[in-house]
């Protein structure tokens, strides 16, 4: 695949965009040192209120998430919205500052004094922000917005401009047709092309996707995410890609997070997640899903009520208020993520798998499908078998 | 609500305060020695002294300024260097004067202002919008003490129905608003008043009636078939907290900025002894009469947005 | 999987038929086109127009001297012999004292609008950008200004120091900082919460930078538009700090002075009297037009 990959390439490549061979130069700590560490990072937005505009009360929206991004993988990051996973892309960024807790670049610390200066953390990270009406400057044309980074870190004008117009042409879009437009003359998808494009435009290593095809119609979606795909291998990227939508998030993931209300429930090989879910959120956000199989229909809502206000979460475990299987332990104890589980580990934050808290159901909890779960008929699936 | 309004008052403080130390530095803006700007200059050696000891001006800024407060707190604004009055008792009864044409130049804009504003929203785009709108355009664009002075050449010089200036041969104690002697004298001060606010409240109303016509309740009642009476009233019953707070800051803005029409119509206000203090270089009388005239328009706009937070539940304020 | 391994792989080109019309647009080419295509707007720039080359060439435009006094000829009517538009109360031309009085009142009109667009727009960008502490210091400080209305707050200052062009100048300066202030903080502040400002600041940019690239241009429109608008209330106001002795000092030729002085003589000779008022109308009311035909063209909501 790789010869067949460089030999196709020759023609669009230019000297000024890596394309980044398995042993990558920027690669500091070896295969084996995460990308990225996130070690207990939590963010705390004051509510300010009474006559005097004090602060009144903490909204909790990430509240002490821990995991790692293993290089070269996709770390997809599902849960409700609200549950912090805009937050979390925008902490991660450094973009939003940070009550508290760690994040450690492949072996050097982020916005410490003496870790990874900020101006390569962000040459080596970037984002791609959800297409919405205000992720292009609508004063700029497009290539413009593209050249800005590389700009900052002063390449010239006209070495930008270049660098702008190639990556356009890697992203699908015809440099010379679509450069000197204006966003407000771009469909979504292709404006989520140049989103891509402008954060391709650092030369990053790690690209943090949030919601990043969550606003497209759902062909597009489909070659935006093969597009992804594709990127992810030509540029050695890693991606961290956070999605409401589990079947786009099981398409593109290598491993899964699920959040719930700025917490994390479970992670795991994708795979496992999805065909054996533990924890009863991920479990009914899975059994939510539509199928188009009308066996895998649900009769019945699995999980009911909006999730509580993340000002003053449920004591215990977050999600009892929600739970078919809680306890009275559910509601005073906080069940944690086991420590000390690689990567490839499946874990769970729930009483129910830990023999040491003492759930009734440890050992004997009913599995989520009674069959396989069937692979999802997501256009995007289908888009990419075409 | 309650929140809020404490909110509200609180935020007041600050600004008002802030007015105070505008005030007392205008002392400070005039050319010479702020000394010199408060006495008379037949001002014996000795009232001098007297003078320089009362307000303290050998002492620093702050503390000047904090007695200045003081008294300024405790009603005392300083004499007058040309009546030699108390200048919060010549504040006072100009203020008087100021209420009567303001209140009745913003009644009048508001009633003229509403129907026509209503009327263009309801034929929004007909003719009668248009003049409506070309109304409003002219109401903010015309110099309205030139107006004023048209005003006076027509009734007052070429049909000679009206007089021209002052407030009538009692001045402001003979004055009744009941009496057509006195009244006459203040019609064409009120009218030159209510032309900018006509303007700006027709645009509101305009607006603020369009948009709820425009919302899909409406639509709803049509279909339930109600009467375009019926609709148009519902639409005026939304428009019209949003309109009347207008009408409060009108109010503010015509009680503060009333100092070129009663001086074309030499109508004894604030804004005639403003213009006094102006000729005669009268700092004392400057100072107090802006200082209340500000506080007068903060407090209106504090009043307004209490009471529209009040009157309108909608408008929900963190 | 296979085809997507070439270096774009087909099937993922966006492009489609969109890509047969070239013809690109930026906002301001759209505010142009717009513009060209609105009658009203047009007409009253041309009059706008028309005042300024009057008041730049009035040396050559204008008949007589504007200062010339002449005791015979004193206040007369429209049309009285070769005085076009009669003569005031001192026997000087209407004519050359309109035209040469559009100096001083366009120069206190434009100004003090140019001077607090520097000023207080870079303090609400400034203030919106930056948000926290900063913003709370200079806009509690705008407040404080916005405690007056306009006209007493320009005569509060003028009264204070005394007449004068320039301190008619500063005053008015003053008057404008705090709204153009208040409208760049608003601006800037909604324009920093969008997603290409954050993509902005996640590529390394500096607050700077991004002020320059990518707030300025969104920020110029609604900013401008109601500069545009000021105008007109500036050159009211200025005209009315004239009129009250505080602006500009006789014999200078100014709309707002010569309504004070002449406003003796309304009982002989209205129409010339009313004169003054009419040309600060009809350019306050051009302005007022323009900002209105600014603000449709740009789609500014203020």
């Amino acid at each position: 695949m790789v010869t067949k990959e460089k030999s196709a390439d020759t023609k669009a490549r230019a000297p000024s965009v890596e394309v980044v061979p398995p042993g990558d130069p920027r690669d500091r700590g070896g295969p084996a040192q995460p990308m990225f560490m996130v070690r207990d990072l939590k963010k705390h937005f004051p509510v300010r209120g009474g006559a005097l505009n004090r602060t009144v009360a903490k909204v909790l929206a990430v509240d002490g998430v821990s995991f790692e991004v293993v290089k070269g993988e996709t770390l997809g990051i599902v849960g409700e919205s609200g549950c912090g996973k805009s937050t979390l892309a925008r902490l991660l960024m450094h973009l939003i500052d940070i009550t508290d807790g760690e994040l450690i670049f492949d072996g050097e610390e982020v916005g410490v004094r003496n870790g990874i200066a900020m101006r390569d953390f962000r040459k080596a990270a970037q984002m791609v922000f959800q297409d919405s009406y205000s992720s292009l400057n609508p004063r700029l044309p497009v290539e413009d917005s593209i050249a800005y980074g590389p700009r900052v870190h002063g390449m010239s004008k006209k070495e930008a401009k270049n660098l702008a117009r190639e990556l356009l042409g890697k992203v699908g879009l015809r440099p010379e047709v679509f450069g000197p437009r204006y966003p407000h003359e771009l469909s979504g998808g292709q404006k989520q092309r140049v989103n891509i494009a402008r954060a391709l435009a650092m030369s990053p290593r790690l690209v943090i996707l949030d919601e990043a095809v969550s606003a497209l119609d759902k062909s597009v979606e489909a070659q935006v995410l093969n597009l992804l795909r594709h990127l992810k291998r030509h540029f050695n990227l890693t991606y961290v890609f956070i999605s409401h939508d589990l079947n786009v998030v099981q398409y593109i993931s290598d491993r899964v997070l699920v959040m719930y209300l700025g917490e994390v429930v479970e992670i795991g090989p994708v795979d496992e997640i999805y065909a054996k879910p533990k924890h009863p959120y991920t479990r009914a956000l899975l059994k939510s899903r539509l199928s188009m199989d009308p066996d895998e229909r649900m009769d019945e809502a699995p999980i009911t009520g909006d999730p509580p206000n993340p000002i003053n979460p449920p004591s215990g475990c977050r999600f009892h208020t929600r739970c078919q299987f809680a306890e009275t332990l559910c509601k005073t104890v906080a069940p944690k993520l086991p420590e000390g589980a690689r990567p490839s580990d499946h874990v769970t934050a729930c009483h129910m798998y830990n023999q040491t808290a003492g759930h009734s159901l440890f050992g004997k909890v009913p599995p989520a499908f009674e069959t396989p779960v069937a692979e999802p008929a997501s256009s995007a699936r289908v888009a990419a078998k075409a | 609500m309650l929140n809020y309004i404490l909110r509200r008052v609180a935020y007041a403080i600050p600004i008002s305060l802030g007015v105070t130390i505008f005030c007392f530095a205008l002392v400070y803006l005039a050319p010479g020695d702020p000394l010199t700007r408060l006495l008379p200059d037949d001002a014996t050696a000795e009232t001098i002294a007297l003078i320089k000891a009362a307000y303290g001006f050998d002492k620093p800024i702050p503390i000047q300024y904090l007695n200045w407060l003081g008294r300024a707190l405790t009603g005392d604004l300083g004499q007058s260097i040309q009546t030699n009055r108390a200048v919060a008792d010549e504040v006072l009864i100009a203020l008087g004067n100021t209420i009567i044409i303001s209140t009745a130049a913003v009644i009048l804009a508001f009633t003229l202002a509403f129907v026509m504003g209503t009327v263009a929203a309801y034929y929004n785009g007909g003719v009668a919008d248009r003049v409506a709108t070309s109304v409003s355009v002219l109401g903010v664009s015309i110099p309205n003490y030139w107006f004023g002075i048209v005003l006076i050449i027509i009734f007052a010089v070429n049909l000679r129905w009206l007089p021209a200036t002052g407030m009538g041969p009692g001045g402001s104690e003979g004055f009744s608003i009941w009496e057509w002697s006195s009244v006459k004298f203040a019609i064409l001060p009120v009218l030159t008043m209510a032309m900018v606010p006509i303007g700006i409240i027709m645009r509101s109303t305009r607006s603020a009636v369009s948009e709820v016509l425009s919302q899909d309740f409406v639509q709803t009642l049509r279909a339930k078939g109600m009467g375009e009476a019926a609709v148009l009233r519902h639409a005026v019953r939304n428009a019209l907290p949003g309109v009347l707070a207008v009408m409060g800051l009108q109010f503010g803005y015509l009680m503060g900025g009333s100092i070129l029409i009663e001086t074309i119509f030499t109508w004894p206000g604030t804004g005639s002894l403003l213009n006094q203090a102006i000729l005669n270089r009268d700092i004392p009388v400057l100072q107090g009469t802006i200082l209340v005239l500000a506080l007068i328009f903060v407090m209106t706009n504090l009043a307004v947005d209490i009471l529209q937070t009040a009157v309108d539940p909608r408008i929900k304020r963190g | 999987m296979s085809n997507a391994t070439t270096s774009v792989p087909s099937g993922l080109d966006a492009g489609g038929l969109d890509q047969l019309s070239p013809d690109v647009r930026s906002y301001w080419q759209m505010v142009g086109f717009r513009l060209r295509h609105d009658p009203v707007t047009l007409f009253f720039g041309a009059v706008i127009l028309f005042v300024i080359l009057a008041a730049i060439f009035a040396p050559l435009i204008a008949p007589k001297d504007p200062t010339l006094t002449s005791m015979i000829d004193r206040l007369k009517p429209i049309g009285y012999k070769d005085y076009l538009l009669g003569t005031d109360e001192l026997g000087r031309d209407m004519t050359s004292r309109l035209i040469w009085g559009a100096r001083s009142s366009l120069l206190m009109g434009l100004m003090p609008v140019v001077f607090a667009l520097l000023i207080g727009g870079a303090l609400g960008v400034i203030a919106g950008y930056v948000g926290g502490k900063t913003n709370m210091v200079i806009m509690r400080i705008m407040d404080v200004f916005y405690a007056f209305p306009s006209i007493l707050l320009a005569v509060a200052i003028s009264g204070a120091m005394g007449g004068g062009m320039l301190n008619g100048l500063i005053s008015l300066t003053i008057v404008f900082i705090p709204p153009m202030c208040r409208i760049a903080e608003t601006a800037t502040t909604q324009v920093r919460g969008l997603d290409f400002v954050e993509a902005a600041r996640a590529t390394g940019g500096g607050t700077g930078s991004i002020i320059v690239t990518h707030i300025l241009g969104n920020v110029l429109a609604p900013v401008f538009v109601y500069a545009s608008g000021m105008v007109s209330v500036s050159i009211l106001l200025a005209s009315g700090l004239s009129f009250l002795g505080l602006g500009v000092a006789p014999p200078t030729p100014d709309w707002g002075l010569m309504l004070s002085t002449l406003r003796q003589a309304i009982y002989m000779n209205p129409i010339v009297c009313a004169l003054p008022g009419v040309a600060i109308l009809i350019t306050s009311l051009s302005f007022n037009m323009v900002s209105d035909g600014l603000r449709q063209a740009m789609d500014v909501k203020l």
